[in-house]
């Protein structure tokens, strides 16, 4: 029988009422009395000098209020990257400024100029025209390789190169790895791109700037998914607001998938002018400006070795893997393709030694930074792309080689420094066996091959570290941050319960699920508790949501906070009942004198706690309010296997998705419905990414794929239904909920077994040459490998 | 500035626009019915789809005044008379067919279009309508199942 109610039941999204009657709150909703709106003059150019910008004109033209320009964040600071990696020397990674409007040179295609703010958008449109920008174009640097070629141009004119870092994990194993591999009995070599995405959250971010001059605060409204983050960057670092006198509401937030994770210049912009101008000041981006702002994701080329013996035993890895910054460091950019990418190369296998380098370049293009998934689909696509090839190349069934490696002890420390705490991967891969129905694909290969088009089946497993993440192994590691979540819970006089938490939901539905976890603890109705997020005024220091945090870690917060407001409750009940409180029993929100009869109600004891008449006041406070703050002792490891099967036209090269299942163990589960709706969504980024998107730019670093005619989004027509499956739970072992997290997994599982399943058509059909083709696998892409 | 009258939810409503003026722009600033998104500025995401004389129309690709007269529903008068969801709202809500909620309104709206053209589609014929209506949460598949439900199929066998 499934749940009604509390832990494990499909509740119902209590969010999706007011979004579907169109009484959502997001932040272009908001106007405020008096607002002023701004439009952003960008570059058009890759890499210019900025020799002047004359606003005369456009100060002139109707309506306009102010035109600012770099001149005016003279003395400002820049927007602050969060993460330092050292490189394979021991170096600090090269670390360039980054101004809120350009200051002497452009770097990429959107790089923000000048700003006109005006009493109506139109106004503050029409005038940002008129600003006459006086740029002297340089040669730009677009492709990796000739960034770091001797002589080529500098994005960054006070840096030695565009190298960011060379960075090397482990670097002690890395004469280990190489001997390894020279020694093997066979090693399966594969080159890749991991292509860049254009993250694309339905809703364009949006900024609002707010500045009372009596009191002296600051407000700012904008579309994040960790307002409590850009609190602290933007004021400590940029505007330099002590965080008393700054609020940042992130109210309803329209998907973010980490693109809404950074700091961005807007944001310092609309609090600045909102307090030069002492009116509110609004920014809407438009989604063809939110293709050159917001930062991409992905964008790594790799070289990846896998050395295995003769029985296909995984040996040894060794990868180099090129990664594209983009032209400055956006806010978590260094961490992406190293901490969250080398640390998941050992996959769901026990290979004894890893070597991962990475050498994170600048160039002219857009930042890029975490997307869905972040490092953690780069190092699986490479992993399970190689094993595909390895097990082909070997003559080894793709499912075997991959049972015969598996990691099946747990906990598991991998060669690339983190500990699996618990698994089981041979019960998701046989899930997924059955759930896919490999077993009848031959069948289906036949009937697709009387109409003419070859049929591929691909697997693959991932593993991913979520739950993000125990604050000083990551402070070892170059984080400027600390990575707990918090909670505080507040019982009211009546009972009810609102639960105030850093993290923030844009689609995920905590204040369904949250709601759930605490109600279930207590033993009430769910409707008794409210679950507050997303204003710094009202929630305590939280660190937000990504990374598939936020049950893992936020909700832990709350568990704790709510076993604090248990444990007193039971000492109100035991004064009330005259018992000790360690005979206190709760049940069914029902505390009771165990061995008795005796009994009071949840809300006779909260009314206790605000009416202390018959209360033990010399022992504990009035009130039912408490705080937790939980930060994690390790990451957890969300794992499973995914199956896709594909039709490939032979004519066109054309590939259709006939189906994709995807096996996947998120430990336990609060609401199986929301879950199953994380899982749909990843894949069809995962498919997305394979099959559609990619974000593609000139060499004059003009971005081609600026707007939804040129990037291809994936559409209702382009995906399957999907058939997943989580009954395969292995409960994390060291948060109190042991959950795992479930945001990414289909993100980061799916892109592999695409590939895998289109190579395997190819050659099933003959191509025995395609071993690879980089995504996305448009028909013009499949088509050519035929040809070859 | 031009003059503009038309019926919105049931409401006659009128106001001054530049003829530049976007009918999104007319209902979400003018009107305060900030239920209608604005997604993109390429007339592909659907996020604004409105119906207007009871066909879905991109709320940003036809000018105010090009509505004079006309009668326009968004998503804020799609509910039932007494508040409660209606049967397609119901539907997205039983089968999880939304979760950041920002492409919602426009999909409600191309659903209901749908269902009325089309009073049983075939899954098929849902995601072939949808095309124009962009969602980046839900992979399309609850969305897909709740416009089956809505239309009082069974979503099990329909979606074989």
């Amino acid at each position: 029988m499934p749940k009604d109610h509390g832990i494990g039941a499909s509740q119902k999204r209590r969010e999706d009422v007011r979004f579907l009657t169109g009484r959502g709150r997001y932040t272009d909703d908001i106007n405020l009395p008096g607002q002023a709106h701004a439009c952003f003059v960008r570059s058009q150019v890759a890499h210019g000098r900025l020799n002047g910008v004359d606003t005369a004109a456009a100060a002139a033209m109707p309506g306009v209020i102010r035109v600012f320009t770099g001149a005016d964040f003279e003395g400002v600071g820049g927007l602050p990257c969060g993460w330092q990696v050292t490189d394979r020397h021991g170096q600090p990674m090269q670390e360039p400024g980054h101004p809120v409007l350009a200051q002497g040179k452009v770097r990429h295609v959107g790089d923000p100029i000048a700003v006109v703010v005006a009493e109506t958008f139109e106004q503050a449109r029409d005038a940002a025209e008129m600003v006459d920008v006086d740029i002297t174009e340089l040669d730009p640097v677009i492709d990796m390789k000739a960034a770091l070629a001797d002589g080529a141009p500098k994005v960054h004119d006070d840096l030695s190169s565009n190298l960011c870092y060379d960075w090397g994990f482990v670097e002690d194993n890395r004469a280990a790895v190489d001997e390894a591999i020279r020694n093997a009995h066979h090693v399966t070599t594969l080159e890749l791109v991991n292509n860049r995405l254009v993250p694309n959250a339905m809703e364009p971010r949006v900024a609002v700037g707010d500045y009372n001059f009596a009191t002296d605060d600051s407000t700012l409204y904008t579309t994040s998914q960790n307002p409590h983050v850009i609190r602290l960057l933007m004021g400590a670092f940029v505007l330099g607001i002590p965080e008393h006198k700054l609020r940042v509401v992130a109210p309803d937030v329209g998907g973010g998938f980490g693109s809404k994770i950074f700091h961005y210049a807007e944001e310092a912009f609309c609090t600045f002018a909102a307090k030069q101008l002492r009116r509110p000041v609004k920014w809407t981006c438009q989604r063809s400006e939110s293709f050159i702002t917001d930062a991409h994701g992905r964008d790594h080329v790799t070289k990846i070795e896998l050395a295995l013996d003769k029985e296909g035993h995984f040996q040894a890895i060794r990868t180099e893997t090129y990664a594209n910054m983009g032209a400055y460091l956006s806010t978590f950019a260094p961490s992406v393709p190293t901490w969250l990418h080398g640390t998941l190369m050992a996959g769901n296998y026990k290979t004894p030694l890893i070597y991962v380098n990475v050498k994170a370049v600048f160039t002219n293009t857009v930042p890029v930074d975490a997307y869905r998934g972040a490092g953690r689909p780069e190092a699986t696509f490479q992993l399970e792309r190689v094993i595909d090839k390895a097990a082909r190349e070997m003559g080894i069934d793709p499912v075997e080689i991959r049972r015969r490696n598996f990691i099946t002890e747990f906990p598991y420390a991998t060669p690339v420094a983190v500990e699996y705490d618990t698994g089981d991967y041979h019960a998701t891969l046989d899930k997924l066996l059955e759930i896919a129905d490999v077993a009848g694909f031959d069948k289906r290969r036949a009937e697709s091959a009387k109409r003419g088009k070859l049929r591929g089946l691909g697997l693959n497993c991932y593993i991913e570290a979520c739950g993000i993440a125990p604050s000083q192994l990551v402070g070892q590691l170059g984080a400027r941050a600390g990575l707990y979540e918090s909670a505080t819970v507040r019982v009211n006089a009546t009972g009810g319960l609102v639960v105030m938490t850093g993290s923030h939901s844009h689609g995920q539905g905590h204040e369904t699920s949250f709601a759930q976890v605490v109600a279930d603890m207590i033993g009430i109705d769910e409707n008794m508790v409210e679950i507050v997020h997303g204003d710094t005024a009202n929630t305590p220091m939280g660190m937000g949501t990504y990374g598939s945090r936020s049950l893992a870690v936020g909700g832990s917060a709350m568990v704790r906070a709510t076993e604090k407001i248990i444990a007193k409750a039971k000492k109100i009940a035991a004064h009330l009942m005259e018992a000790s409180p360690d005979d206190i029993e709760l049940k069914d929100g029902r505390f009771s004198v165990a061995g008795t009869d005796k009994s009071v109600a949840w809300g006779d004891v909260t009314l206790a706690a605000y009416v202390p008449h018959n209360y033990p006041l010399e022992e504990i406070e009035p009130g039912l309010e408490e705080t937790a703050f939980y930060d994690p002792s390790n990451f957890t490891y969300p794992a499973g296997a995914y199956a896709c099967e594909v039709e490939v036209d032979p004519d066109t090269g054309k590939v259709t998705i006939c189906s994709f299942a995807a096996a996947d163990d998120f430990g336990n589960i609060v609401n199986p419905m929301i879950v199953d709706g994380q899982v749909h969504g990843g894949l069809g980024q995962g498919i997305g990414q394979a099959l559609l998107e990619g974000a593609a730019y000139d060499e004059s670093g003009q971005l081609l794929t600026g707007s939804y005619m040129d990037y291809a989004m994936p559409r209702a027509g382009d995906l399957p239904s999907f058939t997943i499956d989580h009954s395969c739970q292995t409960p994390c072992t060291h948060n109190p909920l042991g959950v795992k997290g479930c945001g990414e997994a289909g993100a980061i599982g799916s892109p592999p077994a695409v590939v895998n399943a289109v190579v395997d058509a190819l050659q099933r059909a003959g191509h025995s040459n395609v071993t690879h083709i980089d995504m996305p696998l448009t028909p013009s892409r499949v088509w050519a490998a035929m040809q070859g | 500035m031009t003059k503009v009258s038309m019926t919105v939810n049931g409401k006659p409503v009128s106001g001054e626009v530049e003829g530049r003026t976007l009918l999104v722009q007319f209902l979400r600033e003018g009107q305060g019915l900030t239920g209608t998104h604005v997604g993109c500025d390429t007339s592909q995401c659907g996020a604004c789809v409105v119906h207007v004389d009871g066909k879905a129309v991109k709320s940003c690709t036809i000018f105010a005044a090009e509505a004079e007269g006309a009668e326009v529903t968004t998503i804020e008068g799609m509910a039932n008379p007494d508040g409660s969801l209606s049967t397609i709202q119901q539907a997205f809500q039983d089968h999880h067919g939304l979760q950041c909620g920002f492409c919602t309104p426009g999909m409600v709206m191309s659903a209901a279009a749908l269902l009325a053209e089309n009073p049983k589609p075939t899954e098929a014929e849902i995601r072939d309508y949808l095309e124009g209506n962009i969602c980046r949460c839900t992979g399309y598949h609850n969305i897909v199942k709740a416009i089956l439900a809505a239309s009082g199929q069974d979503v099990a066998v329909a979606a074989e």
